[in-house]
C-alpha cells in the first residue's frame, strides 16, 4: 500500500464528484419511473442490493482496508440493524400477527407511526412523519451496531490480524444465537422472521387511490447509502483518516507520532459498525423482511470478496465492485443457470473453439508467467500446462460426444464461475479494481499524463 | 445417569472428530500462520465424494480412494490458492483460503443441486450398540480411540522422521529453514497431504453420526475445530486434540440443556475468553507477539 498521501483535495474535484452523485441519483429517478419495473424487476433488485452492499463493503473497508484491522464480524452488525429498524418500525397494529407465536411483541410502539401521528396522520404531514421516522430508525439501527461494537471492541480491539478476524466471527456467529433464543421472542420473535415494517416501497408516492405516482424505491436506497458513503469518504480525509491510515501502515510509527492506537481503533472499529447496521436496516427494507439465519458468515465473505475486487483501501472500488457483483450474480449471469441447448452448428462450433482458444491461451499465460519468474526448465514449467490440459481434453470429449446440449449450464453454475472469477483476481489481480485509488485520483492521473509526463516525475521525485 | 453417559459419549465422539480437522489447522497455521479456511470445506468435500464413490464401487475401495482424492485436493489447494502468495501479506493468504472455501462450497452446491446428500452406512461403524442402557453407534466407541491412534502415529512423525523434523523446523522460523536447505514447499505440501488425510478419516466418522451432507456442514465443525486448535494452543498438536474433545463435551452438555441455540455461539465465548486470557491457548509456543 502507497504511503499516505497529505495532497489537498481540490475543489474543483469534490464538486465535480458532488454533480456525479446527483447526476446518478436523478437518472435513478428517471429509470425507475419510465421503465416497466415488473418486467425489468432484476434490474432493480440489482441495483438496490449494489446500493445496500455499497454501504457495508465501504464501511468494511473503512476498517479493513484504511485502518488494517482485519475484522469479519461484519454479518453480525447488520443483522443487528436490521433486527433494530425492524423492531422499531412495525405499526402497532401488525405487531400481534407478526408475534403471534410469542402472544404479541414486548415493544408496542412504533417510531415511524409515531412520527406520522405527530406530523399529523395521512397526507404530507404523515409522510414528511414517516421519513423523519425511518430517518429516526436508521440511526437508531447504526448506533445498536455501534454500541455493541464498542462493548465486543473492549476484549476483542487487543488482538492482532487473523486472531482479531475470527474472534469477531465468533462474535458474529454469538449475535446470531441470542437473536435466535426463544426466551427474547417476544422482542426479536426467535428464530421467525420480522416483518411487515416500512421497505423501500414504502417510500414510493401514492396518489389518494393508492396508485403508485412516482417511484421511490431505488432512488432511497441509493441516497441513503450515497449520504452514509459520503460520511465516510469525509471521515477518511479528515485528520482521523489519515491517523486511521497511519496505524495501517505502522502501528509502532503511529503510535510514536503521538497517536493513540486503542482509542483510533476503537473508533475506527465503532464507525464501521455503525454504517453497517445501517446497512443491515437497509438490507432488510430491501428484503421486505429480517431473519437471524440469513445473516450467516456467507454473508460477510461475501462483503469481504466485494472489498477485495474493489481494492483493499479505496471506497470508489467498494461501490463500484459492489454494483458489478450484484449486476453479476443477480443479472448478468443469470444464464448460467439455465440449462439450453445450442440452435445452430455455428453457436456449437463457436463454443468448441473458444473452449480450445481458452485452453491454449490460459496456458500461454501461465508459462509466460513462469518464464518471466526465471524457470527455464521442463520440470518447472510442465504444471504450468495442466490445467490447458485438462480444458483441452475436455473440448475434445465434448466434442466427441455430440450432444448439442451447452455444457455446465445449471442452478448453481453461476455461483461457481463467479467464485472462480474472484480467485482470478485474488490470485492474479492483487489490487482488484482501484488498488488503493479513488476514482478521483484516476481521473487526475488521466488528466495528468496528457499535458506533463515529465513534470509528474519531477514533482514524484520532489515528493 | 443413562443421560449423562449418552451425552459423555456423543461429546467424547464429536470431540474426537473435531481433533482430527483441528490438527489439520494447528498444522498449517504452526508452519504458514494461515488460517485455512477452505479445511472444513475440504471435510465436507470428503464426505460427498464418499456418498459419489460408494454409489458405484464398493467401500473397500471407495474409501482408500476418497482418501487419496482428499490429499490430493489439499495438495492442489496449497500449490494453487496459498503458493502464489507466500511473499504477500497475511491477510491476503487468508482472503485467498475464503475465496477456496467459496469456490468448494459452490462447487458443491452445483454439483449436488443443493440437495442433502445422505452418507452410506458403514459396516460395522454404522452398527448399533448398548452401553450403560443407551444404544449408540461403534463409531461413537471407535473415535477416541482411533484418533489416539493417529495422534501417536502422528506424533512419531514428527517427531522421530526426517520430514518431521523438517516440519518442526519450518514451524520454528521459516526463513532460515530454507537457508538450511529445507525444501520448503514440500514439507508445506506434505504438512497439507497429512492435514487433509486426517480431515478425510475424520469425515467418515462425523457423517456416519450425522447422515446428512450439504455444501454448508463443512463450515461449522471447521470453524469449531479452529477454535479447539487455538484453545489448546496453536501450533500444538496433543493441545488440538485436548482442546477438540473439551469442545465436543462442552458442545453436548449444552445440547442437552435448554440453552440448545447456543452450542454454536459458546464455542466462539470459550475462544474470546480463551484469547484475551491465555492467548498462548492451553499448551501453546510462548511466543509474545502473535496475538
Amino acid at each position: 500500500m502507497s504511503a499516505v498521501t497529505l495532497e489537498k483535495k481540490s475543489k474543483k474535484g469534490s464538486a465535480l464528484a458532488f454533480l456525479g452523485v446527483l447526476a446518478v441519483l436523478v437518472l435513478v429517478i428517471v429509470l425507475e419511473n419510465t421503465l416497466n419495473p415488473n418486467k425489468n424487476i432484476i434490474v432493480f433488485t440489482a441495483l438496490k442490493k449494489g446500493a445496500v452492499y455499497a454501504l457495508v463493503a465501504a464501511s468494511m473497508n473503512l476498517l479493513n482496508g484504511f485502518t488494517g484491522l482485519f475484522s469479519l464480524g461484519q454479518a453480525g452488525f447488520m443483522l443487528l440493524g436490521g433486527y433494530t429498524f425492524g423492531i422499531l418500525t412495525i405499526p402497532v397494529a401488525q405487531r400481534d400477527s407478526v408475534y403471534y407465536i410469542f402472544d404479541g411483541s414486548a415493544i408496542n410502539f412504533s417510531i415511524t407511526e409515531a412520527m406520522q401521528n405527530l406530523f399529523g396522520g395521512s397526507g404530507v404531514g404523515g409522510a414528511v412523519g414517516f421519513v423523519l421516522g425511518a430517518i429516526i430508525a436508521l440511526i437508531c439501527a447504526g448506533l445498536v451496531a455501534a454500541f455493541f461494537a464498542w462493548l465486543i471492541g473492549l476484549p476483542v480491539l487487543k488482538l492482532k490480524s487473523d486472531y482479531l478476524a475470527i474472534a469477531t466471527l465468533g462474535f458474529a456467529e454469538i449475535i446470531r444465537a441470542i437473536f435466535q433464543w426463544e426466551a427474547l421472542g417476544r422482542v426479536t420473535n426467535g428464530a421467525n422472521a420480522l416483518k411487515n415494517f416500512p421497505t423501500l416501497a414504502s417510500f414510493n408516492i401514492t396518489n389518494a387511490e393508492g396508485e403508485i405516482v412516482l417511484r421511490l424505491s431505488t432512488f432511497v436506497a441509493f441516497a441513503i447509502s450515497g449520504i452514509c458513503i459520503w460520511l465516510i469518504v469525509l471521515l477518511i480525509n479528515s485528520s482521523y483518516g489519515r491517523a486511521f491510515k497511519a496505524i495501517r501502515e505502522d502501528e509502532v510509527a503511529a503510535e510514536a507520532m503521538g497517536i493513540n492506537l486503542a482509542k483510533h481503533k476503537r473508533m475506527s472499529f465503532i464507525i464501521s459498525s455503525f454504517f453497517a447496521g445501517i446497512g443491515g436496516a437497509l438490507l432488510a427494507m430491501f428484503m421486505n423482511q429480517v431473519q437471524a439465519k440469513t445473516f450467516t458468515s456467507t454473508m460477510t465473505y461475501e462483503i469481504l470478496l466485494i472489498v477485495v475486487l474493489g481494492g483493499i483501501g479505496s471506497i470508489s472500488g467498494s461501490t463500484i465492485a459492489a454494483f458489478l457483483y450484484m449486476a453479476c450474480s443477480e443479472w448478468w449471469l443469470r444464464f448460467l443457470d439455465v440449462p439450453t441447448s445450442f440452435k445452430t452448428a455455428g453457436g456449437y462450433w463457436a463454443f468448441v473453439i473458444v473452449l480450445a482458444l481458452a485452453a491454449v491461451g490460459i496456458t500461454a499465460l501461465l508459462v509466460l508467467r513462469r518464464r518471466k519468474a526465471g524457470a527455464r526448465k521442463f520440470s518447472e514449467m510442465w504444471s504450468a500446462c495442466v490445467l490447458g490440459v485438462v480444458i483441452l481434453g475436455y473440448d475434445i470429449y465434448y466434442y466427441a460426444s455430440a450432444t448439442a446440449k451447452v455444457p455446465f449450464l445449471n442452478s448453481g453454475f453461476r455461483m461457481v464461475v463467479f467464485s472462480v472469477i474472484i480467485m482470478v483476481v485474488v490470485l492474479f489481480f492483487r489490487k482488484g479494481l482501484f488498488g488503493d485509488k479513488e476514482l478521483s485520483d484516476v481521473f487526475r492521473r488521466l488528466g495528468r499524463t496528457k499535458k506533463a509526463a515529465p513534470a509528474e516525475a519531477e514533482g514524484g521525485a520532489a515528493k | 445417569m443413562q443421560f449423562a453417559v449418552s451425552i459423555l459419549l456423543s461429546g467424547i465422539s464429536v470431540g474426537g472428530q473435531y481433533a482430527l480437522i483441528a490438527i489439520g489447522y494447528t498444522m498449517v497455521y504452526g508452519i504458514l500462520r494461515l488460517i485455512n479456511f477452505a479445511h472444513g470445506d475440504v471435510f465436507m468435500t470428503a464426505g460427498l465424494i464418499l456418498v459419489y464413490a460408494a454409489a458405484s464401487m464398493p467401500l473397500y475401495i471407495s474409501v482408500p480412494l476418497m482418501i487419496m482424492a482428499i490429499a490430493a485436493l489439499g495438495f492442489c489447494i496449497e500449490r494453487v490458492a496459498y503458493k502464489p502468495l507466500r511473499s504477500a501479506p497475511r491477510m491476503s493468504v487468508m482472503i485467498s483460503a475464503i475465496g477456496v472455501s467459496f469456490l468448494i462450497q459452490n462447487f458443491a452446491t452445483y454439483y449436488t443441486g443443493g440437495l442433502p446428500q445422505s452418507y452410506p452406512r458403514l459396516p460395522f461403524l454404522s452398527e448399533s450398540v448398548i452401553i450403560y442402557g443407551t444404544s449408540t453407534k461403534w463409531v461413537t466407541i471407535v473415535t477416541p480411540f482411533l484418533v489416539l491412534a493417529l495422534v501417536v502415529l502422528l506424533q512419531i512423525l514428527i517427531n522421530k522422521t526426517k520430514i518431521g523434523l523438517a516440519m518442526r523446523a519450518a514451524a520454528k522460523d521459516f526463513e532460515t529453514c530454507q537457508l538450511m536447505g529445507i525444501k520448503i514447499n514440500s514439507v508445506i505440501s506434505f504438512t497439507f497431504v497429512i492435514g487433509s488425510t486426517l480431515a478425510a478419516i475424520g469425515s467418515l466418522l462425523y457423517f456416519t453420526n450425522y447422515t446428512q451432507i450439504v455444501p454448508l456442514s463443512g463450515s461449522m465443525p471447521g470453524l469449531k475445530a479452529f477454535v479447539a486448535a487455538v484453545f489448546g494452543g496453536i501450533g500444538s498438536i496433543p493441545g488440538a486434540v485436548i482442546g477438540a474433545f473439551i469442545i465436543g463435551i462442552c458442545e453436548n452438555i449444552i445440547k442437552g440443556t435448554s440453552f440448545t441455540v447456543f452450542s454454536d455461539a459458546f464455542t466462539f465465548a470459550l475462544l474470546i475468553i480463551i484469547l484475551v486470557l491465555k492467548p498462548t491457548g492451553l499448551f501453546g509456543e510462548k511466543v509474545t507477539d502473535k496475538v
